[in-house]
Parts: structure tokens; sequence; C-alpha cells
């Protein structure tokens, strides 16, 4: 296959303000929200992407809209260079893009045992399979479960076990792009380290591309290589893994990486306080989005909005004004550190 | 040492179909006056049951074999439903996981926070101006106005303040906060943590602090308490717990932190095997059967409680030599 798996130009997800009586009676327009902003972004085959943000970053709205669960209001998508924003077969498309949802247990229907939900991909998509029994317990061995587990049902599984049921249902099809919404979030820590090793094996193995979501920072460097960071739905930096922790090139990444507690008592973290909340949606800041938070914020950043361009070589990209390193000096100055 | 919440050898059962479910096993716990104690354990280890004995809000089909919970003196298992209901909320006062749980939706914050101060002696003006004080507290803009707001109305990490500033306005000699910033992202994780150390120095309550989250725990706290599946299996002093745990489980806990591994790993570190059946717990030690470390002796005999160095003690046959 030549070309990115993966590729995204300009997406943008709409979704409409619920209207109150007040609204309705006052004959007001409808207001509307794109909780995806224009995202451009490509994976290549067996490639790992992490998208990180906060709560309502659009992170989970931009998984969605790759697979067809929410749609496309602009924008182009490909995927394998089959077109995604022009009514696409989304059957089709579902073969090739497997989700694992966030909620692990919530996700599986409580009335089916595991059997039959390792095997409800196949029948959605009308594919006869010769030994169903022997297909079954071939993907749940390959999500690390045991065939003790196939006439269990959801509420007999621990939450690292439902998880695993989840990456064998999403394996069922032979993807080539698996998004992972929140992978390890709800699980223990002592579990997390499970589910990380089995993405990374699958990804040895089968030659999987993902896409994980998540706002825990410290699995990322485990299993992605590229890192996107996600704020009011745009991408505002992104570039390897190990470049960005390194040296974050945007105020806010460099935020959410010192707002990272450290496990270890005398560890003196360099916090960086941001100001206020997150902003609406329905009222995004003018000029750069993120400058009334911004404890670096010059003058032009409240009128002048940035693009997503390359710092510090073609690998990385950053969407802001005055973007790190060349600006450490006067952070230091302004004793914002 | 004074201590603000004394728990001694607190067992509680419950009535389960598949027989007497031993949820909490002979549990110590000691949160010393003014100080942030950290409670740490996974998921069934018995942190719920746990604050709820304390708040005596236990389930209908649980049972208190034994055991004392000494809160600033007073023993609550001593007191009638009557006495407890007065401690609640003055006493000792709770902060959830999620706050939209412990507010009323349908009541503005400003009545739920004058409600609150029903045992008190004050006009109800000088209740509001309490309550708009306390909210100033947790820096909330604009508290005046905001006391007319409805929960809906605030965002998550707002909304978390909020509770805080009701659980602190009695000025309570605990604040049990049950992993209060898990529902929170990490720059708002960031702004609760301080927000409790600053009103903690203020206010000077002690606190009892439940997450999973070890970063957190090692920034907060003071003391951490350890537990497994019903019990508490090591204690001590932050340094101690994060730089020379006693208990094999407290180290394979810190080694599987993903937070804790700096450098790039195809394969990450787990706990193998699964929790004990809590209705027929082992014989021996209650982690043996997961322990890197066991040997027949583990499985046939509880370990006793070793200290290894002042206030830190582990309950394993091998505590000195882990360290």
């Amino acid at each position: 296959m030549s070309g990115p798996l993966l590729k995204l130009e300009g997406l943008h997800v709409r979704f409409s303000a619920a209207r109150g009586i007040r609204s309705l009676l006052a004959g007001r327009e409808k207001q509307t929200f794109d909780a995806v902003a224009g995202v451009s972004l490509e994976i290549e085959p067996g490639e790992c992407l992490a998208i990180v943000g906060e709560s309502g970053s659009g992170k989970t709205t931009l998984a969605r809209a790759i697979n067809g669960l929410t749609p496309i209001a602009e924008g182009k998508a490909w995927i394998s260079g089959e077109p995604l924003h022009d009514k696409p077969d989304w059957t089709a498309v579902r073969r090739q893009t497997a989700m694992m949802f966030q909620d692990p247990v919530g996700s599986l229907s409580p009335r089916m045992t595991v059997r039959n939900l390792i095997l409800e991909p196949f029948r959605i998509h009308g594919i006869a399979i010769g030994e169903p029994e022997r297909k079954a317990r071939k993907l749940l061995a390959a999500a690390g479960l045991s065939q003790e587990f196939l006439d269990r049902y959801p509420h007999q599984l621990s939450g690292g076990q439902a998880r695993r049921v989840g990456v064998a249902r999403a394996l069922a099809l032979d993807p080539a792009l698996l998004l992972a919404d929140e992978p390890t979030a709800g699980l223990d820590v002592s579990v997390q380290g499970e589910i990380l090793t089995l993405l990374n094996k699958l990804r040895g193995e089968l030659g999987l591309a993902i896409l994980i979501i998540t706002h825990n920072l410290n699995i990322i460097r485990h299993v992605a290589d590229r890192i996107g960071v996600m704020y009011l739905g745009r991408l505002i930096e992104t570039g390897p893994v190990e470049e960005v922790f390194a040296n974050p090139a945007h105020p806010y990444t460099r935020a959410l990486l010192a707002a990272n507690p450290e496990p270890d008592p005398d560890a003196r973290l360099t916090r960086i306080a941001l100001k206020g909340e997150v902003p609406s949606l329905l009222a995004r800041p003018k000029g750069c989005e993120f400058h009334p938070r911004c404890p670096w914020a010059h003058e032009d950043c409240a009128t002048r909005a940035p693009d997503l361009a390359s710092v510090s070589g073609a690998r990385r990209k950053a969407r802001c004004l005055h973007p790190f390193p060349d600006f450490e000096c006067r952070s230091e100055a302004a004793g914002g550190k | 040492m004074k201590a603000a919440l004394d728990i001694r050898d607190l067992s509680v059962d419950y009535h389960t179909r598949a027989g007497r479910l031993h949820a909490l096993r002979n549990v110590d716990l000691l949160v010393p006056d003014g100080e942030v104690v950290g409670l740490v354990g996974e998921s069934g280890c018995g942190k719920s049951t746990l604050i709820s004995a304390v708040l005596r809000l236990l389930a209908e089909n649980a049972e208190v074999p034994g055991g004392e919970i000494v809160l600033d003196g007073t023993d609550l298992l001593s007191l009638s439903d009557a006495e407890m209901r007065l401690r609640r909320g003055r006493d000792v006062s709770v902060v959830f996981q999620d706050p939209m749980t412990g507010l009323n939706p349908v009541l503005t914050i400003g009545r739920q926070m004058i409600d609150i101060q029903h045992r008190e002696a004050l006009s109800r003006a000088a209740r509001r101006e309490r309550a708009v004080d306390m909210l100033a507290r947790v820096r909330i803009p604009d508290p005046a106005s905001r006391m007319d707001s409805y929960p809906h109305e605030l965002s998550g990490g707002m909304r978390q303040r909020v509770a805080i500033a009701m659980a602190l306005m009695m000025n309570p000699k605990l604040l049990i906060a049950d992993e209060p910033t898990t529902a929170l992202d990490a720059t708002l994780e960031v702004q609760i943590i301080e927000l409790l150390q600053e009103l903690q120095g203020e206010i000077g309550c002690a606190i009892l602090f439940i997450s999973h989250h070890l970063g957190v725990i090692a920034e907060l706290c003071q003391r951490v308490v350890v537990m497994y599946a019903g019990s508490a299996v090591e204690e001590g002093g932050v340094r101690d717990i994060f730089h020379a745990p006693a208990h094999p489980y407290t180290k394979a806990l810190l080694d599987c932190d993903p937070g804790r591994i700096r450098e790039r790993r195809q394969t990450l570190p787990s706990i193998p095997g699964s929790l004990p059946d809590l209705t027929a717990p082992p014989p021996g030690c209650i982690f043996a059967d997961r322990c890197t470390k066991a040997d027949a002796g583990c499985g046939a005999t509880q370990p006793p409680r070793i200290d290894t160095a002042p206030g830190h003690w582990a309950t394993c046959h091998f505590a000195e030599a882990m360290r």
C-alpha cells in the first residue's frame, strides 16, 4: 500500500447546541459549534498516534467521525485512499477501522456471552466462518484470555478482562487501524501495563496502526510514535513523542506536561499555572484560542490566529505565534515558571 | 501524637448469597491531627467499605464483628444513630469523586450551602455571608452571584471546589477525600491539589486522601497507608513508602506505574493473578498467591505486623529483607 493509511484534511464535526424554551420563544437562530474544528493529520500503516487533550477537546468526537459514528460536517478524510467524506459504505469502512470504546464493560451487551460477543462482528458483516468455535478461541487467545472465559457474561468480567474482550472484538475482522478510546481508563495501575503490553504486541505481530485517545500522559511514551495535542477541537501541537515530551513547543503542551504529578515525594515540580477555565466552544476566544489562559501571551496573541506551522524541523508543528524554545528567556524574566 | 482518626483492628463482613464476605480484616489506620494521609489501593481493596464504616453508612447486609473507629477521642461505633448524625458533616465530612452526586441538582449552590449550616445558631443573612466567604476561599470567581447558580451551570472543576467548600464549611476535624481529582483533567487536578494544600494549612483539619493516582499521593500526603484485598498491608511516611517499600505488594504497585517508567518499553510490568475470594480468604498472607517472594510459610501463616523503621510497618514475613 502506498501513501498514508488514514488522511484527514480540515475535518470538522458540528453539533447544534440544545435550545432552551426561552430561546425557542424568542425565535433565536439555532446555535451550532464545532467540536472538531479543522483537524488535518496522517497515520502511516503500522504507526501509533496518540491524541491527548482535556475533556471536551474533541478527541473522542474525532475518532467517532473516522468511524462514521458522527457525521463529518466539513473537510475530507480517506482511509486506504477511500474517501470517508462522500457517503461511503460505512460497514465496509468499519472492517478496516475497529473501535475500542471508552467504557470496557458498558460497551459489551450484558445479555451476550463472551463467545457471542467475539463472533458478533462476523454476523454483522455477513462473513461466513467455517469453524466459529476455533475462531473465537483464537481471538480470545490473541487478546490474552483463556478459553474458560468463552461462556462468561460481561458482569462476570473484571475491568481488565472486559477490556481484553473489547480487543478481541476489535481484532475479529483483521482491521488495519485500531481506534482505542482511553484504553486504560478506569483500570487499576497493575492492569494498565497488561493492556499496553498487549497493544504493543498486536502492533508488532499484526502490523496494526493505532490511534490512541487518552488524557493519561504517562502511558503515551510506551505505546505511541507520535503525539497530537488537542485544544478546543483543534490540534495545537504534533510531533514525535520523545521530542514533544522533552521540549514542548506550545505553552499549553508545556502546562499539560507540567501538570502531571510525579510519583516521587522528593520531586519538586515547576508548575505552570493556567488562568481560568477552558472556554466554551460556543464562544471561542479571538486570536489565538489559548491566549486568555496562556501565561506567556503577547499582545498580538489576542488578535492574530496562528496556524499549525512547522517548528524546529519538519516533523514538529505547533499552533502558536511565539513557540518555545525561543521564548524561554522571556518566561524566566517574567517569573512565570 | 494526637490522632484525628484512629482505626484499630476494624473488621467488616458482608452477608452475601455466596456466604460471609470478609471485606475488611483487622485494619489499623491512623490519621494524626493536621496531617494528610493517603490511602492507596486498587479496586476491591476495601476503600469504599472503610469510608462507609467511618461515616457509619454501611449497607444493610454489613456487620462489624470487631474493632474501633476513634474520631477525636470518641469511638464512633459506640454512638447512637442520633449522636452519629450530629457528627456527620460537623466532625467528619466527605468530598466524593463525582461532585455531581454530592450536590443536589435541583437546588442552587447557595441554598445547599445555607442548608448545611442548620445546626448553627445564626441568622439567615449570616449563614449566607459565611457561605459566600467559603466560596471565595475556594476561589470561585464572583462568589456572591454564583450562590444563585445550579450545579449544572458550573464546570467540573468549579463543582468540585463547591463540594470542597461545603465539606469544610463546618471546620471538620477530619475530611475524607474520596478520589476527588479522578474525574478532573490534569490542569484542573493540579488546581484542586493546590487548593486542598492551602485550605488544610488554614483550617488545620486532618485529611484522609483516597486515590489510586500515585503521583497525587506523593505530592500531597505526609503519610501513606496501602491496602490490599481488605487488609492494610503497609503504613509509613511518604518517603519510606515510595523509596523503601517494605511490602512486596507496595513495591509491585510502584513498579507498575507507567509514570515511574521513564524510558520507552514494549513490555510493561503488571501484577499477574487476581484478587482472592474474600468469602474464603486464604489462611496465610493475603497476597501470597501473587507474590514473587512467597514461600510455603507465607501460604500457611499470616505475617505479623513488622516495624521496619519508626512509624513504618508492613505485614510481610520478608519486611526486613525488603528494605
